[in-house]
């Protein structure tokens, strides 16, 4: 008989900060430039180079603090730990001690229904974010039989977020990285590429049967670069538990890795193979206090958080609690919505806009508002063309916006320069109603014999003759008249 | 051209009697004469600095009187000077070149000093005889079969030997203390921090200062006095207090001072002979107004100890990036990457390089952190505060330097522990990051022997008394001539 099993997850992401220069030292923090270009003494671990603290890095922690609600270590300690290998310069890495400057925070997210019966909110627990520096980047190159190593990441400053194991399912972990994700972007503090890996993620889970009070055997799966590698691999790894488990096996406790062509996870070190760090505290840094000042500052720079300005749509713009959600998905989206509020386009049209035909190409083009070529002013010209019944809803649609991605052209250049003005002319409309009820004796007989649902053809006729500029209003008038 | 005694070299460089020019060509003059026999240097740079003192005989001529400007310098060969080898002693480092300068090393070079070497030393500063180099022992120019004490032993033997009037040297335990104290040098340990570390290759970066070492206190202060300030690339450095003061140094006036004399650093350990001549300085301070205050520092029993745990665990730590990978010495022949690693770092440190590195992950291995290096931590706070205590009821401490005077070569260096012991009187100051000098204060005329060899004192004062701590040495300078006496070579 089969046993119902429960999952317990807990996700460590690592966020690279957006600081202009590097954790301890001044070399530029950016990314794709030509190897080794942006180091200097400090990260290339030189003979009597010391680091220093980056405060940008450490204010940046505070506001992730401020919005995870969590408690700030008002003294806490840089640490040492140590393992060799080429892409690490100094044989350590500056990391935090068992002190982080970030401790128990929480960040609400929906619940699984699948796993918990009901999608009411949960609380993930913060257990800590701490302050720390990238590695380099390795590169095995099989035909020049070399390692090589580029040092320009060496030093990044990073902010290791560690959550309770308190999510549920694959989709919890999906929807909180989501949302932890929503939150550094909207913070400003990192960019989330997950592609040039400014936003990591490792997964720890363990299944245990339901009922059972002490945790399963937990198995790491390392560099999850995608949200979908993450669900995926867990989802993986639960059904490989499970199925161990259920032939009277039990999972090694290990790291393991995510093969994304195979979909499979695979081991990578196991666990008994345990590695000392030797951890101790970084005698050339001073203890990072954070003073009431430093917090006051990054208060003063947190902006308006994702949970708080979708409650102000719901709110001012009497919007559904889905479409406010799915505004706020992305900063850059909902300030583009809110700049079409700005340029007095109605809630309701902006986010039907937002949500309907630019979701739609923003999907279809696989990218980004800010992307996207399209300014919101010439998008709020084109919503008002439409609400003041100039154009049509379809001609904006279909013939309107796609000459605006491609051109510079305003929307009003458009409907003059093509001739896509609504024809509101009873007149002219009148002709071209009494052509189609002339060419469909067949329809106009049955729709005299009662089948009243035919007049909805008769309109579709008519505004294909008019090639979709036709003001529907007057087609309908007009039918019902015509049609008596 | 002889020049006098390098106490005078500004004088004469200020009157315009000798330009700097003059004073490296008599720095290298001596260098080739005496190296020989005294194998102070690891490298030098005539050409380099000839350059630098034309520079600065013009810095002179237009009524510069700044107070390094001119003089030659020797640079302990763990200081990063741009353009320069630096060994750190080692073979690990052998044919390395600096690609930048340590701070003090820029704000030489700002002063007009002229660095115009770089010194032997222990290996990365770990020794206490200067025999643990890759590139031989420095050898003392008192007696050259004895040694010249370390881990400073090129800077202090450059200053004896007059091949220069300051250099610098780094203290971590001792290490410009004792070397100043077995040649007849005045070897300063700043308070932790009043000079920037940045640049110099760290060993133990909780114990490490930079170390002005000179032929007088008086020219410790003026090289002090361009070397001091906060630097932000060195987090744990600070700014001093008062330095204005330290040039030209004014002697203290010593009426009313009260000196301590530790109980347990005048134990039956110290030789008969070094014993008298410290008596006998004691009672100079007498002479001059002081009065000695017998006190008590309980804990000196644990210094040692707690020293080397803290120091082989920072040194562990510190000494993990000479890996072969990016720079310096790297293995002819390995089979994988960590291999690549095990081979460069067996082949490229020396005995006692690898005796505190293994020492020390031994230490801060997860299951040892908390009963050896968290331990250590705690007995250097009940260290400090028994200096804290003392300096309640005294201005200064007067201490030998080492119980004994320069041993002779190969003594020792066979018997680790036996070596650690020579840091005993050094050791604990280093721990509360204390402000300490070793001074000239006499000579053991060795029985039989024509040889008479040094003996330093060790003064202590409260942190940051750093200026104070110079003015009671130059007063006790200017009542006496040890100082100023010279090896013959």
């Amino acid at each position: 008989m089969s046993v119902a099993y429960q999952t317990v997850i807990g996700l460590e992401i690592h966020a690279q900060l957006k600081t202009q220069s590097k954790m301890f030292c001044g070399c530029a923090n950016i990314y794709g430039t030509e190897p080794n270009s942006q180091t200097c003494p400090v990260c290339l671990g030189l003979p009597g180079a010391l680091p220093s603290i980056n405060q940008d890095a450490v204010s940046m922690a505070l506001c992730l603090g401020l919005a995870l609600e969590a408690n700030i270590t008002p003294e806490s300690f840089f640490y040492r730990k140590h393992y060799f290998y080429p892409d690490l310069p100094k044989g350590f890495q500056i990391t935090q001690g068992p002190r982080a400057i970030i401790e128990q925070g929480k960040v609400v997210i929906a619940g699984d229904r699948s796993v918990r019966g009901t999608s009411a909110p949960i609380t993930v627990g913060i257990e800590r974010a701490h302050l720390e520096e990238d590695s380099g980047k390795s590169q095995h190159s099989d035909r020049q039989q070399a390692s090589l190593v580029d040092l320009n990441r060496a030093g990044v400053p990073l902010l290791e977020i560690v959550s309770a194991p308190d999510l549920a399912s694959p989709q919890e972990a999906f929807d909180y990285l989501k949302t932890m994700h929503q939150l550094v972007t909207s913070l400003d503090i990192c960019d989330g590429n997950m592609e040039e890996g400014s936003f990591r993620c490792d997964a720890n889970v363990s299944v245990r049967p339901q009922g059972q009070t002490h945790y399963g055997v937990r198995v790491e799966i390392k560099n999850l670069n995608s949200f979908r590698y993450v669900k995926h691999a867990l989802e993986y790894e639960v059904q490989r538990h499970i199925q161990l488990y259920e032939t009277g096996q039990t999972p090694t406790q290990e790291t393991r890795g995510w093969n994304s062509d195979t979909n499979q996870t695979y081991s990578q070190r196991s666990k008994e193979a345990v590695m000392d760090y030797r951890y101790f505290p970084e005698p050339d840094l001073p203890p990072l206090v954070i003073s009431s000042q430093d917090l006051e500052n990054s208060r003063r720079r947190l902006p308006e958080l994702p949970q708080a300005r979708a409650a102000r749509y719901r709110r001012d713009y009497q919007l559904s609690e889905y479409d406010s959600e799915m505004l706020v998905s992305s900063p850059s989206f909902s300030h583009y919505f809110e700049a079409l509020i700005l340029a007095r386009v109605s809630p309701k049209s902006a986010c039907t806009w937002m949500l309907g035909e630019i979701s739609r190409i923003l999907n279809e083009h696989d990218t980004n508002i800010t992307s996207l070529g399209l300014s919101s002013e010439r998008l709020a010209e084109l919503i008002h063309l439409v609400d003041d019944g100039v154009v049509t809803r379809s001609s904006a649609k279909e013939s309107i916006l796609p000459k605006l991605l491609g051109s510079t052209l305003s929307p009003k250049e458009i409907v003059a320069q093509d001739g896509l003005a609504q024809v509101s002319d009873s007149a002219a409309i009148q002709g071209l109603v009494q052509e189609v009820l002339s060419s469909s004796p067949q329809q106009l007989a049955q729709y005299r014999a009662g089948k009243l649902s035919l007049k909805g053809y008769f309109v579709g006729q008519v505004m294909k003759k008019g090639k979709g500029q036709l003001n529907a209003a007057v087609v309908n008038n007009l039918l019902d008249e015509m049609l008596k | 051209m002889t020049l006098p005694h390098s106490t005078q070299w500004r004088t004469l460089l200020q009157k315009g009697d000798v330009s700097s020019r003059d004073l490296v060509e008599e720095s290298f003059k001596k260098i080739r004469e005496f190296e020989p026999k005294l194998n102070a240097i690891i490298s030098h740079y005539y050409e380099e600095s000839i350059e630098l003192s034309l520079k600065s005989d013009r810095r002179i001529k237009s009524g510069d009187r700044g107070a390094m400007v001119g003089l030659p310098i020797a640079l302990k060969d763990n200081f990063n000077w741009s353009g320069s080898l630096m060994t750190c002693g080692s073979k690990i480092l052998k044919g390395f070149t600096s690609h930048y300068n340590a701070t003090v090393v820029d704000k030489l070079l700002r002063a007009g000093s002229i660095p115009i070497a770089k010194a032997n030393m222990d290996e990365f500063a770990m020794g206490s005889s200067g025999e643990f180099s890759a590139y031989g022992p420095t050898l003392n120019p008192w007696d050259t079969q004895r040694v010249s004490g370390g881990s400073s032993s090129g800077s202090i033997v450059s200053v004896a030997a007059q091949y220069v009037v300051s250099s610098l040297g780094s203290d971590t335990g001792g290490s410009v203390r004792l070397p100043g104290s077995f040649c007849n040098v005045t070897a300063m340990r700043p308070t932790y921090g009043i000079l920037s570390r940045y640049g110099l290759t760290s060993m133990a970066s909780s114990l490490d200062v930079v170390g002005p070492c000179a032929s007088s206190a008086f020219e410790v202060g003026a090289l002090l006095s361009v070397l001091v300030g906060q630097d932000a690339k060195d987090s744990t450095s600070i700014e001093l207090p008062k330095c204005e003061s330290l040039y030209p140094l004014k002697p203290l006036d010593l009426r009313g001072i009260r000196v301590g004399l530790p109980r347990e650093y005048f134990t039956d350990g110290i030789d008969p002979s070094v014993r008298k001549v410290i008596e006998k300085s004691i009672d100079e301070f007498k002479s001059m107004g002081a009065s000695m205050i017998p006190i008590s520092l309980p804990h000196t029993a644990y210094a040692i100890d707690t020293y080397y745990l803290i120091c082989v665990s920072e040194v562990s730590s510190n000494l993990a990036r000479f890996d072969g990978i990016r720079f310096g010495y790297r293995t002819s022949k390995s089979e994988n990457l960590i291999d690549l690693i095990a081979k460069t770092r067996d082949e490229g440190f020396g005995e006692e390089a690898k005796r505190r590195i293994l020492l020390g992950a031994f230490c801060l291995n997860q299951g040892h952190v908390d009963e050896y290096y968290h331990r250590a931590l705690r007995a250097r706070n009940l260290i400090t505060q028994d200096f804290n205590k003392a300096f309640q009821e005294v201005d200064f401490l007067l201490t030998p330097v080492s119980p004994s005077v320069a041993f002779p070569l190969g003594s020792k260096s066979k018997d680790p522990a036996e070596m650690y012991l020579s840091d005993v009187y050094s050791a604990a100051t280093s721990l509360s990051g204390l402000p300490c000098l070793s001074i000239p204060g006499g000579f053991v005329q060795l029985p039989n022997s024509p040889v008479r060899l040094p003996v330093g004192i060790q003064l202590i004062a409260p942190a940051l008394s750093d200026v104070k701590l110079l003015e009671l040495a130059h007063a006790f300078q200017l009542s006496n001539t040890h100082h100023l006496t010279q090896p013959v070579l």
